[in-house]
């Protein structure tokens, strides 16, 4: 008797050892293979700052309500409320020591495509990576590029107030075990090269669905909901559907929706509101024929109610 | 055309202020009211600015004297109790930060009256205006309106 408790329990110990081992393997943070950095080259700085303006990088890592030339001051510092906690932006100027001055390609490029930070930790999904692995080690070289060209600053952020155990960061490999992909949301079977570049701006590094989709339980994108809207997740209010099948903007135009992205007006001449404010002043950065790119992909995604 | 513009700014603000002469009248659909002003206002710059409609002296000083009217009166619409109802998009920050909000509609207001004490007299100039006046929308609606 004695004897089958302890093979059983040996056994299960077992099970649980592989178990656990898995589990570590599958949800370890994983950066990309160090020659995904190589050769690329001089960066294109112009792409660059195509991606800066598009990423919305500003939005979070500028000082609270900064304007004119202090947008592109990543001194970080802004705090950013969830139901886990208050997340502090961090510094990622070309400060050497408090910013990612010192950073190497491929340290910035795990943050940006593998959400893996400096010191091989996971990093949290408030940093919308999820989004930004859609791009490849290429765009990664223009926008780092493009990053080291912006002023310094010696801010050091405090340290995210999460509770537990969201405060431990080995947590995030098994949500990013379920969530956290590459693969492309929707599937547009006969994408022209115009479409293709909107999917990229738009899954990639415009993160649109980040606000725009709406949430599992667990935090995850709803697949099926791509771009449908929902409970606005920061706080009160809602995020407006913007599939084709929108109260709203399913009946604007592709001019509509460009006008839209460089002024703030809608077709009735309402105004932009919300957090929208910041990703319209954003957007305006762009040229017309990237924000075309993002209007037809707009127009041809999945309808949803 | 310049007939046109004129009488339907004027009957928007016709409206208001028939309507604010009901004292019942909610201050919930008086602010909305008030904002669809700015709203038409805007849209008839905008068509100027943009050369869909000839330049009009008139329409345009209808316009900016619609947006300075209904910014004046429209920070006195949100007394306590009226944070909801009648599909209000109004945030609750406008009842926390009361100061702020109303320095921002005093601006617009106040941008208004400048551009009215000098109407700007070509397409280009309305093409200025429409950037002054269209700064302060987002920057009012980012904190204080909200999508339900
Ligand atoms: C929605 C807000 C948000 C946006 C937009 C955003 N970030 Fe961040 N970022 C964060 C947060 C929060 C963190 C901290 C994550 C953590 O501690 O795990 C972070 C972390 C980082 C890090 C790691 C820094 C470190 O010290 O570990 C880098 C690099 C970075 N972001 C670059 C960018 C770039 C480049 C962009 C634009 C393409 C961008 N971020 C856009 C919120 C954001
Ligand atoms: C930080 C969250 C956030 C991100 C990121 C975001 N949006 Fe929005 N978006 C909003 C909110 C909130 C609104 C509602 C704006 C309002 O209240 O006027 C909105 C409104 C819109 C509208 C107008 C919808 C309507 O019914 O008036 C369009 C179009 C739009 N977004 C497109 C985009 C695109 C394209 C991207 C990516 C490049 C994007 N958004 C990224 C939050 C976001
Ligand atoms: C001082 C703040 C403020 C400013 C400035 C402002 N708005 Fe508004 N706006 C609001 C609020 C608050 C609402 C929601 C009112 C409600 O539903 O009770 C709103 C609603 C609207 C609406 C919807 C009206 C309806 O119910 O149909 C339009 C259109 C609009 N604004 C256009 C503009 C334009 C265009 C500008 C700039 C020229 C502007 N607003 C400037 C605060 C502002």
């Amino acid at each position: 008797m004695a004897l089958r408790w302890t093979r059983i329990l040996g056994a299960g110990a077992a099970v649980v050892a592989v178990g656990v081992a898995a589990a570590w393997f599958l949800t370890k943070p994983a950066p990309l293979p160090e020659d995904s950095w190589a050769g690329l080259g001089e960066p294109d700085l112009a792409r660059g700052e195509t991606l800066f303006w598009v990423g919305g990088c500003a939005g979070c890592h500028a000082a609270k309500g900064a304007t004119g030339d202090a947008v592109k001051v990543m001194s970080g510092g802004l705090p950013l409320t969830s139901p886990f906690g208050t997340f502090h932006v961090p510094n990622i100027s070309s400060d050497p020591n408090a910013g990612i001055g010192a950073w190497t390609l491929a340290e910035f490029g795990n943050a940006m495509l593998r959400g893996v930070g400096k010191g091989g930790e996971h990093l949290y999904p408030s940093f919308p990576y999820t989004s930004y692995a859609r791009m490849s080690p290429e765009d990664v070289n223009n926008l780092f590029g493009y990053m080291k060209t912006l002023p310094a600053s010696s801010n050091v952020a405090p340290p995210h107030e999460l509770g537990f155990p969201y405060n431990i960061r080995a947590t995030l490999g098994g949500w990013k075990f379920l969530f956290f992909n590459s693969e492309p949301w929707v599937d547009l079977a006969s994408a022209d090269e115009k479409l293709q570049r909107g999917q990229f701006l738009v899954e990639g590094p415009g993160h649109c669905g980040e606000c725009h989709t709406p949430r599992n339980a667990l935090g995850g994108l709803e697949a099926g909901q791509w771009l449908a809207g929902g409970p606005n997740p920061e706080g009160e209010g809602r995020i407006p559907n913007i599939t084709p099948g929108s109260r709203s903007v399913g009946s604007w135009s592709e001019g509509d929706l460009v006008n839209y992205f460089q002024t703030g007006f809608t077709p009735d001449y309402d105004s932009v509101g919300g957090s929208m404010v910041e990703v319209q002043k954003n957007l305006s950065h762009l040229s017309q024929g990237d924000l075309e790119a993002i209007a037809a992909y707009l127009k041809a995604v999945p309808e949803r109610q | 055309m310049r007939l046109k513009s004129t009488v339907v700014i004027g009957a928007v603000l016709g409206c208001l202020s028939f309507s604010s002469a009901f004292a019942q009248e909610e201050p919930q659909s008086a602010r909305q009211a008030q904002m669809k002003v700015v709203g038409q206002s805007m849209k008839e710059l905008g068509a100027i600015a943009k050369g869909e409609k000839p330049y009009d002296g008139a329409a345009v000083k209808a316009a900016l004297e619609g947006v300075s009217t209904s910014m004046k009166a429209f920070p006195d619409q949100f007394p306590a109790g009226t944070e909801t109802g009648m599909e209000t998009e109004a945030a609750p920050a406008i009842w926390e930060k009361t100061d702020d909000f109303r320095a921002k509609s005093d601006k617009l207001a106040a941008e208004a009256d400048t551009l009215l004490a000098s109407v700007p007299a070509d397409q280009a100039g309305v093409g200025a205006a429409m950037k002054a006046l269209g700064a302060t929308c987002g920057d009012c609606h980012e904190t204080y309106r909200l999508k339900r």
